[in-house]
């Protein structure tokens, strides 16, 4: 990520945070913000409907 | 690629790409449209609902029903999204707008869908709700329209994130985006699994529709089209909390009292916002308690904190910024002393207050798995979400709208001494409306419901007097809250034809990079921000209290009914 | 800077927080496991939890069940449709039928005395909300869900659909007594 390293600044660039950075990738949020109701809500969700036993 | 130019507002300092800046114009413009449809149907529903003037017959109403539920909570909605989403990413950013074509081909199939959907409901037969609950089956156009119309905002989204892309390839800005800019992305990550999820199923059931599909799960079908129909209004909450911090920093100059929890904030709502779509399922025989209770509560409320968290850091951030500029006397000065007579903050303020206290609290109860008996599918459920998707996000909207007119359309403001009450009229008689709405939900009124009476059926049953009372004083708010939206669209659409013509401003080729003094360290940012807010820490607390003492009302209520275990 | 500027701090992950922000994050944290924890301690606890007991079936099939109980237990017959009323043993499995646009058949219960009530629809989602006790739920076709109910005081109590199920929705009252 050297862009977000200020180069003008006479001083050795500072090590950005790891937690910085995943809120920088946008394209990491999104990956996680698709995974997470995926697979809580409607993954589950479906296992749970299909494993409905049928009535006698 | 379009050449585009770039146009520097001069009573803001915004940059807009003109490409970027038609986008934004006309879908701000289809945004009030559907408003204009949703508020005509509003103003019928409210009047057949209230139970001494009953107005439509019920076949009328189910049809009037279905048209407001669609037009405003998809169509009104998220036009103006895909609005906000372009201003937060081209304007902001300062940066050109990735493919316009392809964005004005997203408006084109958005505007398509609309009127398609619009036209199958007015046909008559597709008088399904916005839920569209299979097997009640509607016209395959009334489907085909919803999925052009979720395609043309997924393109959308695309193109927001593109535009992103462009900005950081070009560095048009230094180091992270704007907090604005990333409430913008969450809301526009939720939409992505939004439209994802009302493709799976909305594309089977136009199928389905037409004869190629012989049957749809009804309880499949309602676990994923929730993760549409309740993740669509999860964009709003991202959305509108984002147009709080716009307000915050355009009408203040508010700092964010911290980038760091105000952004954390926001990636809770990107992890678990969605999960809640399960609100609507707790009353369902499919799923289990387990399942219930983990998404209901949005992975342990984290979304819910994540809430809390933006209604404390927004008023927060103006606060820091009046004691600022000397606003220091007392806990509230702050706030007295604010321009309650600019529509722009007054708007946010109702809208932040009301979603907090009236739309937030009764979510959270209504959302608790057992308190949902109480609920589920009473006219509570309208009180709450008409107290966050009215108040919450259109009231935020409307607020906007009064910064964008000069801004982005160049018009002056007609009628300003209108525009000044016009949040008030339509906010408060929304708190009103709500707060009834729910009252005569807990007394079990039923929602999407012709008459109380029972007209017709083999027996009686007669509603407490309260509840005939609440849903008489429900339609008199509601129609007062018609006339404030009525009031909202004239000073829109005046302005827009009649408002003075403003200067439009520099036009340039290219874009003017806007260099912050990015500071290298820590250091240089110490003290920037001041963390003292007492008044907003005595508005965290009252609403805290405020939000435990009626969970547990609720509970002793529950604790009263029959058993059930 | 604003909130509509980039951070002004390039490492703003290393900001401080105010005590002020940090106490109400810390408050509303606890409040939200606490609320978290509570649905889960009315689990083990309370005494109105919604039955996990479900079936898959059919119309024909739980049409076919609900008109057996009601050959066996039928007491009388009302209003001018004939609707029978049904009064099953205390305990038993007791079968309610939604469709457009009536409950069938009506119950006659014992008060304080438990009842397995099996509940599907024929045909559209409907929605049971038993009034003026107030307890709804959702009725889908397809699906059979057994809701083990004691009701605790005599009257004579209302089924009303609040699932919008077509034009005659309004009409769909229904009726349980509690003796």
């Amino acid at each position: 990520m050297s862009e977000q390293i200020q180069e003008s600044a006479g001083e050795e660039p500072e090590r950005i945070p790891v937690m910085q950075q995943v809120l920088d990738n946008p394209f990491l949020l999104l990956f996680l913000g698709i995974v997470f109701p995926t697979v809580l809500y409607i993954l589950w969700g479906v296992m749970e409907i299909a494993s409905v036993p049928v009535a006698r | 690629m379009m050449t585009t130019t770039y146009r520097t507002c001069p009573r803001t300092g915004l940059q807009f790409d003109t490409q970027a800046e038609s986008l934004m114009r006309f879908n701000a413009v289809a945004a009030v449209l559907s408003m204009v449809m949703g508020g005509l149907t509003a103003v019928l529903v409210a009047l057949t609902r209230w139970p001494a003037i009953k107005l439509l017959p019920a076949d009328q109403f189910y049809q009037v029903l279905t048209l407001h539920g669609v037009n405003m909570l998809l169509f009104w909605i998220i036009f103006f999204e895909i609005a906000v989403l372009y201003f937060c990413s081209s304007t902001l950013l300062r940066c050109r707008l990735a493919t316009p074509r392809i964005a004005w081909l997203g408006f084109a199939l958005m505007v398509i869908g609309a009127i398609t959907t619009n036209v199958a409901i007015f046909q008559g037969g597709s008088t399904v709700m916005f839920t569209a609950y299979v097997p009640m089956m509607a016209q395959p156009h009334f489907y085909l329209g919803l999925i052009l119309f979720a395609v043309g905002a997924l393109l959308g989204c695309f193109i927001f994130l593109g535009t992103l892309v462009v900005a950081k390839n070009e560095r048009t800005y230094e180091g992270s985006i704007p907090l604005v800019t990333f409430g913008a992305l969450t809301a526009c990550i939720i939409a992505i699994f939004t439209i994802a999820s009302g493709a799976i199923i909305l594309i089977p059931t136009f199928l389905w529709s037409v004869g190629y599909i012989k049957e749809i799960d009804a309880q499949m079908y309602r676990l994923v089209f929730w993760a549409m129909g309740h993740s669509s209004q999860q964009i709003n909450v991202a959305a509108h909390v984002s147009v709080w911090y716009a307000v915050a920093a355009i009408a203040f100059g508010a700092k964010p009292l911290s980038e760091k929890v105000s952004r954390s904030a926001f990636l809770l709502y990107i992890l678990f916002l969605q999960l809640a779509s399960a609100h609507h399922l707790l009353a369902d025989p499919g799923v289990s308690s387990e399942w219930k209770v983990l998404n209901t509560s949005y992975f342990m409320y984290f979304a819910v904190l994540a809430s809390m968290i933006h209604g404390f850091t927004v008023p927060g951030a103006i606060e820091a910024a009046q004691r600022e500029k000397g606003y220091t006397h007392g806990l509230f000065e702050w706030l007295r002393k604010a321009p309650w007579g600019n529509p722009v903050f007054s708007g946010t303020f109702i809208s932040l207050v009301g979603f907090g206290f009236l739309g937030g609290i009764s979510g959270v109860v209504l959302g608790a798995e057992q308190l949902n008996l109480l609920m589920h599918n009473t006219y509570y459920v309208p009180g709450h979400f008409h107290a966050t998707v009215v108040i919450g996000t259109t009231l935020a909207f409307m607020a906007l709208t009064y910064f964008l007119i000069p801004a982005l359309f160049k018009r002056e403001l007609i009628l300003p001494g209108v525009a000044k009450f016009q949040p008030y009229i339509f906010g408060l008689s929304m708190y009103v409306m709500t707060l009834v709405m729910m009252g005569a939900g807990t007394l079990g009124v039923s929602r999407r419901h012709w008459d109380m009476a029972f007209a017709g059926a083999p027996f009686q049953y007669e509603w407490p007097g309260a509840a005939y009372l609440m849903m008489g004083i429900a339609g008199l708010a509601g129609v007062v809250a018609v006339v404030g939206g009525v009031l909202w669209v004239l000073l829109v659409v005046g302005s827009l034809l009649f408002g003075k013509k403003l200067e439009e401003g520099e036009f340039s080729a290219r874009p003017t990079i806007l260099r912050m003094p990015v500071a290298s360290s820590l250091s240089a940012h110490g003290g920037a921000v001041s963390h003292h807010v007492p008044g907003t820490m005595v508005l965290g607390s009252v609403l805290l209290v405020a939000f435990v003492l009626y969970y547990f009302v609720n509970w002793k209520y529950l604790s009263e009914v029959w058993p059930m275990a | 800077m604003s909130a509509i500027l980039p951070p002004a701090a390039t490492n703003w992950w290393k900001e401080s927080i105010g005590k002020q922000e940090l106490i109400f994050i810390v408050l509303a944290l606890v409040w939200s496991l606490f609320m978290f924890f509570f649905m889960i301690y009315w689990h083990i606890n309370g005494r109105q939890n919604l039955s996990n007991e479900k079936y898959k079936t059919t119309a024909a099939m739980f049409s076919a069940k609900a008109e057996q109980m009601v050959k066996q237990y039928q007491v009388r017959t009302e209003t001018e449709t004939q609707i029978p009323v049904v009064k099953p043993p205390v305990g038993s499995d007791v079968y309610l039928i939604a469709r457009m646009w009536n409950w069938w058949p009506i119950l006659e219960l014992e008060a304080g005395k438990p009842y397995k009530l099996h509940i599907s629809s024929m045909d559209l989602l409907h929605g049971f909300s038993l009034q003026p006790v107030n307890i709804n739920i959702e009725v889908v076709p397809g699906y059979e869900h057994v809701i083990k109910l004691t009701p605790e005081k005599a009257g004579i109590y209302s089924l009303v659909c609040n699932e919008f199920c077509g034009i005659g929705h309004h009409t769909m009252l229904g009726r349980i007594y509690v003796k």
